[in-house]
């Protein structure tokens, strides 16, 4: 365990903080900090809901709303998962903040999906009032750890297998840039968990 | 992969020529595709596929953990006693209305042709994933998700 936390301290300690003229637009809170709202990627939100006059009320867009709805669904279910292994007491510094930052990445995922389901005149689904997670069989950092890492890796395989099902190119292009955020978290976890973190050449 | 055309022949129309050579040739059209189909199942996993490795599959089931888990209901309904089940038949689990109206019970061959192209073959389900287009991959997994034993109960 101590091993996994020397490995992460130094990425911990010098995130990259883009100045924000980079072109990358991103949420100027950094977990480190932890500030509590949820600032949302602009380009992300022009990325997802920009092709609204494109899609909106067309049969396609039903269809493209079913798949972000059910992205939706798994993110905030992530969410919930994250809370858990957060609220678990297992999870050590700086390990604790690595799991806030990627729920926090998840909220950011679910709050663009929400956003564009309801641009392209549906209606989000709502996080469940409970969830079902194999808790008895978390019992150490290592536990929780491999529980988000298959969580990560599942999600991964969902944004590909969405990625071909969009009518609409764009929303293609959003769910391929949440799934290299996921493709991320999973290498981290594994590398936390002292795997080769990066095991394959392509992710299926 | 090339097929001899005697394969459907051999099975549609029978040894039997004659007075029911004609009903006999257009069950043959009717079927001739079908069975083709069917000859190259029987075929090809004796020349070319590995026998169905659950193991194997439980590794492909990896790319469904953002929506299930066998003993947890997620996005997506658990697969713990999935042999033999209703399709969208878990009580207590909100399906689609496609899922529910699908009207089969998941076995080797339903359970193959569905993850090979959800969307599909239920148009409507909010399994809103590509599908396991591998065949040898699929035939793994299906074998991993018929070993699950039945749900504990709870
Ligand atoms: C993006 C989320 C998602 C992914 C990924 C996913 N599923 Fe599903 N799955 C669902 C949802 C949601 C349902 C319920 C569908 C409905 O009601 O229309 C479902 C239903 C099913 C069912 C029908 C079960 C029943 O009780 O009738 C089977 C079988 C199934 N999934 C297998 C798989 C397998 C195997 C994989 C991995 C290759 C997978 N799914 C990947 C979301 C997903």
């Amino acid at each position: 365990m101590s091993d996994i936390q020397t490995d992460l301290q130094a990425p911990l300690q010098t995130p990259a903080q883009p100045s924000e003229d980079s072109g990358l637009i991103l949420p100027r809170r950094s977990f480190l900090r932890g500030a509590g709202t949820l600032t949302l990627s602009a380009a992300a939100v022009a990325m997802l809901a920009g092709c609204e006059s494109a899609a909106a009320g067309t049969s396609a867009s039903a269809a493209d709303i079913s798949i972000l709805n059910t992205a939706l669904g798994a993110e905030l279910e992530a969410i919930a998962a994250y809370q858990v292994g957060a609220e678990s007491g297992l999870l050590q510094k700086p390990v604790l903040d690595l799991a806030v930052q990627f729920q926090g990445h998840h909220k950011e995922h679910a709050d663009v999906l929400a956003k564009t389901v309801r641009s392209l005149g549906g209606k989000p689904v709502d996080a469940k009032k409970a969830y079902d997670f194999p808790v008895d069989k978390l019992k150490s950092q290592n536990d929780v750890l491999g529980f988000a890492a298959g969580l990560e890796k599942g999600a991964v395989s969902a944004y590909l297998g969405a990625v071909p099902l969009f009518k609409n190119r764009d929303l293609a292009k959003a769910a391929a840039s949440i799934l290299g955020d996921e493709a991320m978290h999973w290498a981290v976890l594994r590398n936390a968990l002292g795997q080769n973190p990066v095991p394959v050449a392509f992710v299926s | 992969m090339s097929m001899r055309p005697i394969a459907a022949d051999a099975i549609g129309g029978g040894p039997r020529k004659g007075a029911v050579h004609r009903a006999g040739a257009a069950l043959r059209r009717l079927y001739a595709l079908p069975l083709a189909a069917a000859v190259m199942v029987l075929v090809i996993p004796a020349e070319a596929a590995a026998a169905p490795d659950p193991a194997r599959g439980q590794q492909i089931y990896d790319r469904c953990l953002a929506c299930h888990a066998v003993e947890n209901n997620r996005v997506g309904p658990r697969h713990c006693g999935l042999a033999g089940r209703q399709a969208g038949g878990l009580p207590g689990f909100d399906y689609s209305d496609a899922m529910r109206a699908a009207g089969f019970t998941w076995n080797r061959q339903t359970l193959d042709r569905f993850l090979a192209d959800p969307l599909g073959v239920v148009p409507g389900t909010t399994m809103t994933y590509d599908g396991i287009k591998d065949d040898q991959e699929r035939r793994d997994l299906v074998a991993y998700l018929l070993s699950l034993k039945p749900c504990a109960p709870r």
